[in-house]
């Protein structure tokens, strides 16, 4: 079985209706996946289900071999997952180091060593460590987000739209980072609008439509595929 | 033209009274914006939780008289405000089990804990005066001038005296160690640190293993503490009163609002603010006018710019100031 | 469910009237009725913010001080010596304080932005407060200087009495109109502390001002829109049908003042409510309710929700004003040290919310059953504990101690009635339909 295997997901929101209508997602050991799809066709929602923040009615969600399908979000990070929101994702008035020790609350142990690991990631994040993060750009929080987020350790982190609402130049220096992420061992699953550039590193996408999977391959050959060129990425 | 005379009247009547005044309502302000960054709403029984919390520290120090414990020349409430924070604390983890924690669980829009709150403040005031009546009580003892206003005319040779009255000295202090004390918590420690990254992004606290109950429970205690504090300082320099202590919710709410709410800077150069605007704008400044000018410019008014009785419309002027101009307080506070 | 609940509370309410009537006296019972159906009526101003805008409103003492100036302002005589003394002056100065503050609002965009601009506004500012000081003290020293232990002020302009209720109406709708000018479309904590601060602030205006309100020597004597009980124990045709009756003049002639006042209240709350309700019904009760379910739905369809919120705020300020002009008439008598605010903001906030926001009808039961409790809860501790410490000599201290803290008995009720409400059953005894 994959490192993650969420199976046949069905559910939504509270009681309100279904919007994942059996949703499929695998993520291997350093891999990179990407949910793309059109507007309103259930990629955030998919990883939200995959966090446990939204009831599934059917489905499960395997992490290392380890039903985790009842558990809590809170829970969830510390079998291993971290999630970094769209927005609203950063401490605004905290300095970027208090955002990073913040991240790894749940930890006990030492966490200087994983805080310069995140800073050699991320030079940008080092630069401003004593800056608030709230006054930094948007490149630079998203950086500082997926840092936190890397703060407890996870096996796999989950990225919603990392790069909704950046310049080009900051999104490439930003696909960057999470190569090097993954190239560490940590499995990433993300949410993307920038079907193209997110495919291009991708080893594994997913193509949504209306809450299930149209189309699974790797990025590689998605991008070559007539049929999802010609419908999701516009020629 | 007498301008060190001029200088010292001033200091005198404005300078030293709205430094002890601003400490108080710093104090008052910071348990306010506590509250508001932490559980998000405005408390109205803030006010009559300072009353509580002065109150317990009154029957203390009563008691420690009467049993003939005392401090030498520091009043003896200040070996009584230990025990005013403990029931303070008690009272305030008390009230928020049984009462306000629901409102969160079903995740209540904050106007209604504004609401709530309102029955809480009736509560507490109702038990409060029937503890303690509504008597006025002086509870300061021990030395009552630093420096009167005599030993600094002998001192100086100037005609003007200047007196600084022990209250208010230990009100400075007292505020000086418990906002270092606060800051350093906040600032410092994990579990400030978690209460700071609860108060600017709860989601995300969440995500991040904090606690939110563990959050709360530490904010009423803080907030215990601060407003004990307050509210005995307030005492102590003035005199204990239960009903004056819903007269002071709008000067504290002030002091918050201009300072920015949400944030604990703001609060304390809100309280400041508001108290050094009140005073000056109240204060007859006939003595100081005749100090600066010659003989013949004496002023036949008091050179009062407003009466006393209208204090509190400097409060409320400012808070209308701040809200037409600038609705996230001067320091960034947090505005919808 | 709640049509066929309402009418049975009404009579429940009214057997507890009856009930003071009974045990107590029939004097007792009808102050209750009186003041009940004036707290009815401020609960109905309170709920037309709450219930249909969902606005916080912890100025309420501040309209219903307004309602009592009104009184005083419109029925009572003018005292032509103050008038002839410092009237025209007075005007003058008051004049000139709002000429300041205008010429300052239109000066503000005119001026070029930065230190010009502080400077500019604090020399107008400054200017105008001496220019205003330099007329009003003298005026006010003059007005105060007449005859101070019975007058000492302006007066009102004699007119009859029952027109200071449109009046105290007004004047409550301007103060509101000015908070909420500033306060509203800000956080809703913002509005409810600036209401908060008005209402001092207008306390402190009729503490303070003794040539507007004679400050804390109070105004007594109001004129009155019944008769008096002297006249009436005079007057001829009141004497023979009480002998009809076989009643007693004297008390019979208080009973029936107090009759006619309940029937100018009950004629007032009809009124209101009548209108509320057809409001309620019509595309703009609609809207409002639109409104205060879904802000950002109803902005988003092209609403002025902030301009509704205005409106519907200045609208049961005036509610209050009128029922604080009321009261004012009931008690003959303007006493500024009376207003405190949890008596005047905060009980009627309690009354609104165990009457059922949102329903009219609820505030109107909630009001009277409120104001019954506020009444009521005092005898009935009294009673408990000399029940309970009946084995007890008069004299014990525990006895005598719990019987000083009984007066405050009544905030702790109110604040656990509250809190009980809230919690259990927010939406009150008659929820909104």
């Amino acid at each position: 079985m994959s490192f993650l295997h969420a199976n046949e997901m069905r559910g939504g929101y509270g009681s309100g209706a279904d919007i994942l209508h059996g949703c499929t997602l695998t993520v291997q050991k350093g891999e990179i996946a990407v949910i793309v799809g059109p507007n309103g066709a259930g990629k955030s929602t998919a990883m939200k289900a995959v966090f446990g923040m939204l009831n599934l009615r059917e489905g499960h969600v395997h992490l290392d071999g380890e039903d985790i399908t009842g558990l809590t979000p809170q829970e969830r990070v510390y079998k291993g997952m971290g999630f970094v929101p769209q927005t609203h994702n950063i401490f605004p008035t905290m300095t970027v180091r208090e955002n990073l020790e913040m991240g790894a609350f749940i930890r006990n142990d030492d966490i200087e060593p994983t805080i310069q690991q995140v800073y050699e990631l991320f030079p940008a994040v080092y630069e401003k460590r004593n800056q608030n993060a709230g006054e930094l750009s948007g490149g630079q929080r998203q950086q500082v987000a997926v840092g936190r987020a890397l703060m407890t350790q996870p096996k796999l982190l989950m990225l919603d739209e990392p790069t909704a609402g950046v310049s080009p130049i900051v999104m490439d220096e930003l696909f960057d980072r999470i190569i090097e992420v993954a190239k560490t061992g940590i499995s990433i699953l993300m949410v993307e609008q920038n079907a193209r550039q997110a495919l291009e590193i991708a080893d594994k996408g997913y193509v949504l439509v209306q809450g299930a999977n149209a189309y699974t391959d790797t990025g590689a050959n998605l991008l070559a595929d007539p049929e999802v060129r010609r419908t999701f990425l516009g020629g | 033209m007498d301008l060190l005379n001029a200088l010292v009247a001033f200091a005198n009547f404005v300078v030293v009274p709205a430094t002890a005044y601003g400490a108080q309502l710093a104090l008052g302000a910071l348990g306010v914006t506590l509250i508001y960054g932490v559980l998000r709403f405005s408390n109205f029984a803030h006010g009559e939780t300072m009353s509580f919390g002065a109150m317990v520290v009154v029957l203390v120090t009563t008691l420690f008289q009467s049993w003939g414990i005392s401090l030498g020349p520091l009043p003896t409430a200040l070996l009584a405000l230990p025990f005013g924070i403990l029931a303070t604390a008690i009272l305030l983890l008390t009230t928020d089990k049984v009462v306000y924690k629901f409102y969160r669980r079903v995740k209540a829009a904050p106007v209604m804990l504004v609401i709530v709150s309102t029955g809480v403040m009736f509560v507490m005031n109702g038990a409060v005066r029937m503890i303690i009546g509504t008597d006025d009580r002086r509870f300061a003892d021990g030395e009552r001038f630093l420096i009167s206003a005599r030993d600094f005319k002998t001192m100086t040779g100037l005609s003007e005296g200047l007196a600084i009255r022990t209250t208010q000295v230990i009100t400075v202090v007292v505020a000086m160690i418990t906002v270092a004390a606060l800051f350093w918590f906040l600032n410092k420690t994990r579990t400030g640190k978690s209460m700071r990254a609860y108060s600017d992004n709860e989601d995300l606290a969440l995500l991040s293993g904090i606690n939110p109950e563990r959050v709360v429970k530490i904010t009423w205690l803080l907030v215990a503490a601060l407003a004990t504090i307050a509210g005995a300082l307030y005492g102590l320099d003035k005199s204990y009163k239960p009903l004056i202590f819903q007269q002071l919710l709008l000067p504290v709410f002030a002091a918050a609002i201009v300072g920015g709410i949400g944030n604990p800077l703001g609060a304390i150069a809100g309280g400041f603010v508001i108290a050094f605007s009140e005073v000056t704008l109240t204060y007859a400044f006939k003595k100081v006018v005749t100090y600066l000018g010659p003989d013949s410019w004496a002023p036949d008014g008091l050179v009062q710019l407003l009466s006393t009785d209208y204090k509190f419309a400097v409060s409320f002027a400012i808070l209308i100031i701040v809200l037409l101009f600038k609705p996230t307080g001067l320091f960034k506070g947090q505005s919808i | 469910m709640t049509q066929s609940r309402a009418p049975l509370y009404f009579l429940i309410m009214a057997l507890l009237i009856l009930a003071v009537g009974v045990f107590q006296s029939w004097n007792s019972a009808l102050s209750i009725l009186n003041m009940g159906l004036i707290s009815a009526i401020m609960a109905l101003g309170v709920n037309l913010q709450w219930g249909y805008a969902g606005l916080f409103n912890v100025g309420v003492m501040g309209f219903v001080a307004l309602g009592g100036l009104a009184v005083v302002l419109t029925s009572m005589s003018p005292v032509s010596a103050a008038w002839s003394a410092g009237g025209v002056r007075m005007i003058i100065s008051l004049a000139v304080g709002i000429a300041t503050i205008v010429i300052a609002i239109m000066a503000y965009p005119r001026l070029p932005k930065g230190r010009i601009r502080g400077f500019g506004l604090a020399a107008i500012l400054l200017v105008g407060l001496w220019a205003f000081r330099s007329l009003f003290d003298p005026a006010v020293a003059a007005i105060e200087a007449i005859d101070p232990a019975v007058t000492g002020y302006l007066g009102g302009l004699g007119l009859p009495v029952i027109l200071a209720w449109p009046v105290g109406a007004l004047l409550a709708a301007g103060a509101a109109w000015l908070v909420a000018k500033t306060a509203l479309g800000l956080r809703s904590d913002y509005l409810a502390i600036a209401t908060l601060g008005i209402a001092e602030i207008i306390i402190a205006v009729l503490k303070n001002e003794d040539w507007l309100s004679r400050g804390v020597k109070n105004v007594n004597g109001l004129p009155r829109p019944v008769p008096y009980e002297i006249d009436l124990q005079g007057a001829e045709w009141f004497v023979s049908l009480c002998a009809k009756f076989g009643f007693d003049p004297v008390s019979s002639s208080t009973i029936f003042v107090k009759l006619l006042y309940a029937g100018f209240f009950l004629a007032v709350i009809i009124i209101i409510v009548t209108a509320m309700e057809l409001a309620l019904k019509s595309p703009w009760g609609r809207m409002m309710r639109a409104i205060r379910d879904n802000e950002v739905a109803a902005e988003a369809m092209g609403k002025d929700v902030t301009g509704r919120h205005l409106q519907i705020f200045v609208l049961g300020a005036a509610i209050i004003g009128f029922a604080g002009a009321m009261m004012t008439t009931l008690d003959g008598q303007l006493t500024p040290t009376a207003y405190q605010p949890l008596r005047y903001t905060f009980l009627v906030w309690v009354m609104v919310i165990v009457g059922g926001s949102g329903n009219n009808w609820g505030a109107v039961l909630g009001g009277m059953l409120i104001w019954f409790l506020w009444i009521e809860v005092e005898p009935i501790g009294g009673f408990i504990v000399n029940s309970l410490t009946a084995g007890l000599e008069d004299g014990s201290p525990i006895k005598s101690g719990l019987l000083d803290r009984l007066a405050y008995m009544r905030y702790l009720t109110m604040g656990i009635i509250l809190l009980v409400v809230l919690r259990f059953s927010p939406r009150g005894l008659l929820p909104e339909k």
